[in-house]
């Protein structure tokens, strides 16, 4: 009977797995000190508690910075504190510890509990109970791991977040969000022209994209709750590179309708309200605006090259900011406004790097040679880009110090243009 | 085709109707049916001959029209319509001219006719930044034509930056090909 049950559970794992299968994820390189944490596989009946141990260790394994410490062979597995073998975790080397318990309540919602331990001295770091229905199983791991991560790194992790990206299949193009592990990926628009640039909202109830269905660059903007849209600029000429303010009221975006390059605009994110903020004629792109929504960072070509300038977001005198190399583009601030990440050309290869807004320090994150459209977390630990892989698209993220690289790639087709989302 | 079926369907609804007025058993009637099968089939017949008819009359409309326009004969400048560019370069080069010359030519004397100016670029480096290089492209050509008095009226010049290329592969033979802008007229 005991043997079945394990069949039967099997099965159903092997049933998510099926779906998912698509996309693949592969964890390169990490943080030097990792801080030591044992997840005690969470108990209870059917295939629930293994889910949720699964997302909840796949979450923190992928971030780089902690070091999963096995405690998976003792069974039953620890629920409980006051287990006379806690002290296991602690002679395995781990600093703390994940309990939990999943429980099926008579009206088939189920019932998550966990506790973060101190494993040393046995006191509790964190503890939650969440109610909830199989289908959104994931989304509890990851609201685990989230406070799991933020209780030992000290910053909110990203795990409940989502990506939209363009996956190109043949001369398809399709417009996807995926949870921030590359799984429950869901197709917002489906086009026969191509997709570039989407960017969410600060709320992550919208995205903005540029679309070529209408045989030229036009922005619009699409709901994220009823997955209606309505078309942001369509002016004469080509609309582009859409950029939502911090408070979701205005896009910065680029147009050139008035045949003087391709120059920076304003206007409000529900249309309307068109402010010109550059006038330079030759090409200014790229905006992206400060946390504080005081500046705008964007790529010109002013200086003879494209590099990344500063400008005040109502306009006004532009600074240079990057100066190694001749090609610095897509400039991605940082949520703390301290840094941002850009696409550097050096030796014909193209690569993510970090400068420091305040020292101007450059550091070089990656070592591909196709590196494009840098998105910064929302913590600042990890930037999302796209990359080519076998010639291939493939999303990557890159940990803000370099030291940790994950692969997101669909067998499907080609992934880029990603957008790191709340 | 269209019309055909149309046609089979009316012969059918009006056999139909001719049965159940005057027959309200629900007997089928052979003869009666027969006969709208032939008046069909005869209809079906005549419907083909006149489509086939039609559609070599506008066949040979299509190659008159072909060489009447000037803008498909392949004999005539204007149906030269794609524009080079040198490396990181985005003016329109001398052996050029004569194309622009005969666009604009065209263009000031078609006032109703508008042009697409299509910019491209190869695939590397930034979407965004190379949508921008597309859009210096398109707009090298259209300056070209504004100066030959051509009004910006009937142009408009937009970028597909690297989304479009004509030709893949990363090699210069392909990135050449993708350092372009087309002439596109509306309508086409």
């Amino acid at each position: 009977m005991q043997l079945i049950k394990r069949v039967v559970s099997l099965i159903l794992l092997c049933l998510p797995l099926v779906s998912q299968a698509a996309m693949t994820i592969e964890i390169i390189g990490g943080a030097a000190s990792k801080i030591p944490v044992a997840i005690s596989p969470f108990s209870g009946a059917g295939t629930a508690y293994q889910t949720i141990t699964d997302v909840v260790a796949a979450d923190l394994a992928r971030t780089g910075e902690l070091n999963l410490i096995n405690v998976a062979d003792l069974t039953p597995p620890i629920t409980e504190p006051g287990d006379p073998r806690f002290g296991i975790a602690q002679q395995r080397g781990a600093e703390a510890i994940v309990l939990g318990q999943v429980n099926v309540l008579p009206n088939a919602q189920i019932e998550v509990k966990f506790r973060l331990m101190d494993a040393v001295k046995k006191t509790q770091l964190a503890g939650y109970s969440y109610t909830t229905d199989l289908k959104q199983l994931r989304v509890i791991g990851h609201k685990i791991a989230d406070v799991v991560y933020e209780k030992l790194i000290g910053v909110p992790g990203v795990f409940s977040t989502h990506i939209a990206y363009v996956l190109k299949q043949g001369k398809r193009y399709e417009l996807q969000v995926a949870d921030a592990d590359g799984q429950n990926v869901q197709t917002v628009l489906k086009s026969a022209e191509p997709l570039i640039s989407p960017a969410w909202s600060p709320d992550g109830s919208k995205i903005a994209y540029v679309s070529f269905e209408d045989k030229k660059p036009v922005i619009y903007v699409q709901s994220m709750t009823n997955g209606s849209r309505r078309v942001l600029a369509n002016f004469k000429g080509s609309n582009s590179a859409p950029a939502w303010s911090p408070n979701g009221s205005k896009i910065a975006l680029v147009l050139t309708r008035d045949n003087n390059g391709s120059q920076l605009y304003v206007m409000n994110a529900e249309g309307g309200g068109l402010q010109r903020l550059t006038h330079g004629g030759g090409i200014d792109t790229e905006p992206s605006w400060s946390p504080d929504g005081q500046s705008i960072l964007f790529t010109s070509d002013r200086g003879g090259s494209p590099q990344i300038y500063q400008m005040p977001a109502s306009g006004g005198t532009a600074r240079r900011m990057t100066f190694d190399g001749s090609y610095n583009v897509s400039p991605s601030w940082s949520a703390d406004g301290k840094r941002f990440a850009f696409v550097q050309r050096s030796e014909g290869r193209f690569r993510i790097a970090v400068q420091d807004i305040a020292t101007g320090q450059v550091q070089v994150l990656t070592d591909t040679n196709r590196d494009e459209s840098p998105s910064f977390a929302a913590n600042g630990k990890m930037i999302v880009y796209a990359t080519e892989i076998n010639g291939r698209g493939v999303l990557a993220a890159v940990s803000s110090d370099g030291k940790t690289q994950v692969r997101l790639s669909d067998r499907a087709g080609d992934m880029r243009e990603p957008s790191w989302g709340r | 085709m269209k019309k055909t079926a149309l046609s089979l369907i009316v012969v059918a609804m009006l056999a139909g109707c001719s049965t159940t007025a005057t027959q309200p058993a629900p007997v089928v009637d052979n003869a009666a049916q027969d006969a709208a099968a032939r008046a069909a089939a005869a209809n079906a017949a005549k419907n083909a001959a006149d489509k086939a008819a039609a559609e070599a009359a506008a066949l040979e409309q299509a190659r008159l029209a072909s060489q009447a326009n000037p803008l498909t004969d392949p004999n005539n400048t204007l149906s030269k319509r794609n524009v080079y560019f040198d490396f990181d370069k985005y003016v329109v080069k001398s052996e050029y001219t004569p194309l622009v010359e005969a666009h604009a030519a065209y263009l000031t004397s078609h006032k109703d006719a508008k042009v697409i100016l299509q910019g491209n670029t190869d695939d590397r480096g930034s979407r965004e930044y190379n949508l921008a290089l597309g859009q210096r492209r398109a707009d090298a050509v259209r300056k070209a034509l504004n100066l030959l008095n051509v009004p910006e009226t009937q142009m408009e010049a937009v970028s597909f930056g690297e989304e479009k290329p004509k030709a893949t592969g990363n090699d210069e033979a392909a990135w050449a090909q993708n350092r372009r802008a087309d002439i596109v007229y509306q309508g086409e």
